[in-house]
């Protein structure tokens, strides 16, 4: 009997360890607008999630709630270990652990791609600048554009600016990753190349969370899909299940009008 | 019937060339070159004929007049008014020869004119590296350039070995550019500190620049001037005697410091949201984020209203007049009183409206070369 307590708890302290965000009963507010309602989310390190929803169901504010881009008024997230509260400190070391890639690149338009990425290791990690440009080409090289350092974000295509975007991301060297809608802004032709930098990043063990309508994204990779609708999370399955076997009325209508056009 | 149409049809658009490898040809000659440019912008419509037609008439009726009164018909050397009459109908330009010293000095003594005369070469040795960012050595010219306003000060005003020269007798040329680049230099750094505490979250901070911008933009530069000597004494021990050139010296800088910072909010106004939240999710503190990734994008976008700040200030440093400083439109004045040469009035205003030009015309230069330079979005 003790014996199997003991086993139980310690069973729980790995799982403990393991989770490296948890989102606890946490809600937001825009003005009075109610935007996030009892969002609990637990995810584990290496964990692949893709958050899928219609347009205004809350899945980029959750996942800009998780490196406090947006503030949550109720409720609990904890990010490898740190609370997020209104401590800039706190803030700012969560921040230095979780890189994002966002749907409008927001790269800097006054530096070159390699300033770019070399910006906050430099600055944020104190790394010398010698350094900080060799791992900046090391990323660059594995998002395939090492022959555009110099350029300007201006000079390049899309598709190419999303890399790089994602390229800056790494050079933090972060433990998760949070991608808000990467290829929505991308022409059809571009969103394949950013994709498979996604995918291989996915096979690296990161910790990764994306906002995104790909689905065959969410199939390949994927440990998990989340389904968000009105601002809060609906279902939540493995893909396959999710994919053949929604549970909710309102996953099945959203699944239906974006795999049947 | 139809079909031989189709084929005859066929062979006249018949390509010359191989069809995806069309080669690239030059444009018709027609379309470049001098005279497309003439047919272009002088002669594209009847009106624009009639404008053009007009606009040589125009020059032909004022340039030749205004060349013969400035040079061909100009006397250059005089003892007065009466000599320069007697050589030429033209403009009496000896006049201001006589008195190119004094418009340069003012009454800055005459044994000590080369400590302004080595101001103004250091002036210039600090400016370089600021303004051009490939000259050699620039980082050492930038520390330069910090010590440079303290040296100008210690040359200009004496002290500490040099003989003590009251500000009052400086004037001149030497005064507008004592006002004008110490007022520039400090106003931008003044301005950017108030743009960024008028959008700061701490309330005291923001209510403290909103009233002083506002405060400076609701109130003229000439009554601040007026009152700078009652006001600044509330803030300092009784008894102070403060310096009329000092005095001057702070409140156009506070001037155009309120100015600056509501040119360049408009800038930081203008980055995208995205920006500062790139740099937020970096983990990047308030402070460098402003200054490597919002500022720089901020002040190249207000570069053109920074410089248009920048030469007013610049231009109402004349205002000086007001309160007894002699700028060279001051000088001016005064020597137009001088009865041997009576009545030059045009010489004086135009030679001073001169220096005025070039000195602005240059900020306005290098501001587009500044914008050009920075042009980064589009360049391929």
């Amino acid at each position: 009997m003790s014996n199997s307590t003991q086993i139980g708890t310690e069973q729980m302290n790995t799982d403990q360890d393991n989770i490296v965000i948890r989102i606890n009963q946490m809600h937001k507010w825009y003005g009075q607008f109610h935007v996030l309602k009892d969002i609990n989310l637990d995810v584990t390190r290496g964990e692949k999630i893709v958050i899928c929803g219609p347009s205004g169901s809350g899945k980029s504010t959750m996942i800009r709630c998780i490196n406090r881009l947006e503030e949550h008024q109720k409720g609990d997230i904890i990010v490898d270990g740190t609370e997020l509260t209104n401590d800039l400190k706190n803030i700012e070391a969560v921040r230095r652990e979780v890189g994002m890639v966002f749907q409008h690149f927001n790269l800097f338009p006054h530096l070159t791609v390699l300033e770019n990425c070399t910006l906050a290791p430099i600055w944020v990690r104190k790394t010398p600048r010698l350094e900080a440009e060799e791992i900046a080409m090391q990323y660059l090289e594995r998002v395939k554009i090492p022959d555009q350092a110099n350029k300007f974000p201006g000079q390049l295509s899309g598709g190419q600016q999303q890399r790089v975007a994602i390229a800056r991301s790494l050079c933090m060297k972060p433990r998760i990753m949070l991608f808000d809608e990467p290829t929505s802004a991308l022409d059809p032709e571009m969103i394949k190349e950013v994709l498979d930098v996604m995918i291989e990043l996915a096979s690296e063990g990161i910790t990764m969370l994306c906002v995104t309508h790909e689905m065959g994204f969410a199939k390949t990779v994927a440990d998990r899909v989340i389904f968000m609708d009105g601002g809060e999370i609906i279902e939540e399955n493995v893909p396959q299940e999710f994919f053949d076997n929604p549970q909710h009325e309102r996953t099945k209508l959203f699944l239906s009008q974006i795999l049947n056009h | 019937m139809e079909k031989n149409n189709l084929s005859a049809t066929g062979s006249t658009m018949k390509p010359d060339y191989v069809i995806g490898e069309h080669p690239d040809l030059p444009p018709p000659s027609n379309t470049i070159g001098p005279i497309a440019w003439i047919r272009d912008n002088l002669l594209s419509s009847p009106a624009n004929i009639v404008m053009t037609i007009l606009s040589i008439f125009f020059l032909y009726k004022i340039l030749p007049p205004s060349l013969d009164w400035m040079f061909f018909d100009a006397a250059f050397v005089g003892e007065d008014r009466n000599a320069c009459r007697a050589v030429a109908d033209g403009a009496c330009w000896a006049f201001i020869s006589e008195r190119f010293k004094l418009f340069t000095y003012g009454f800055y003594p005459i044994e000590n004119r080369w400590r302004v005369d080595l101001s103004f070469v250091l002036l210039v040795i600090a400016v370089i590296p600021i303004l051009f960012d490939k000259t050699p050595f620039r980082k050492y010219g930038l520390w330069f350039a910090m010590v440079f306003p303290f040296i100008a000060g210690w040359l200009l005003v004496g002290g500490f070995g040099l003989d003590p020269v009251p500000t009052e007798k400086f004037g001149g040329f030497m005064l507008t550019l004592v006002v004008g680049i110490t007022g520039i230099a400090f106003s931008l750094p003044l301005g950017i500190l108030l743009a960024l505490g008028r959008q700061s979250n701490l309330p005291i901070i923001k209510v403290f620049c909103v009233s002083f911008i506002e405060f400076i933009r609701g109130v003229p530069l000439i009554t601040l001037l007026f009152v700078a000597s009652t006001m600044l004494s509330y803030f300092l021990p009784p008894g102070t005697n403060f310096d009329l050139l000092l005095r001057v010296l702070i409140m156009v800088t506070l001037f155009s410091a309120g100015y600056m910072a509501e040119v360049i909010r408009g800038g930081l106004q203008a980055i995208p949201k995205g920006q500062f939240e790139a740099s937020d999710a970096m983990g990047l503190k308030y402070w460098p984020s402003m200054r490597l990734i919002v500022l720089p994008q901020a002040l190249k976008i207000s570069i053109p209203g920074i410089v248009n700040t920048f030469i007013g200030l610049y231009k109402d440093t004349t205002l000086v007049i007001i309160i007894g400083l002699l700028d060279p439109l001051g000088i001016g004045r005064a020597s137009l009183s001088d009865t041997k040469w009576t009545g030059l009035s045009n010489e004086v205003y135009l030679f001073v409206a001169l220096f005025f030009f070039v000195s602005c015309f240059a900020m306005s230069r290098y501001s587009l070369y500044l914008e050009n330079k920075l042009q980064t979005e589009h360049r391929r």
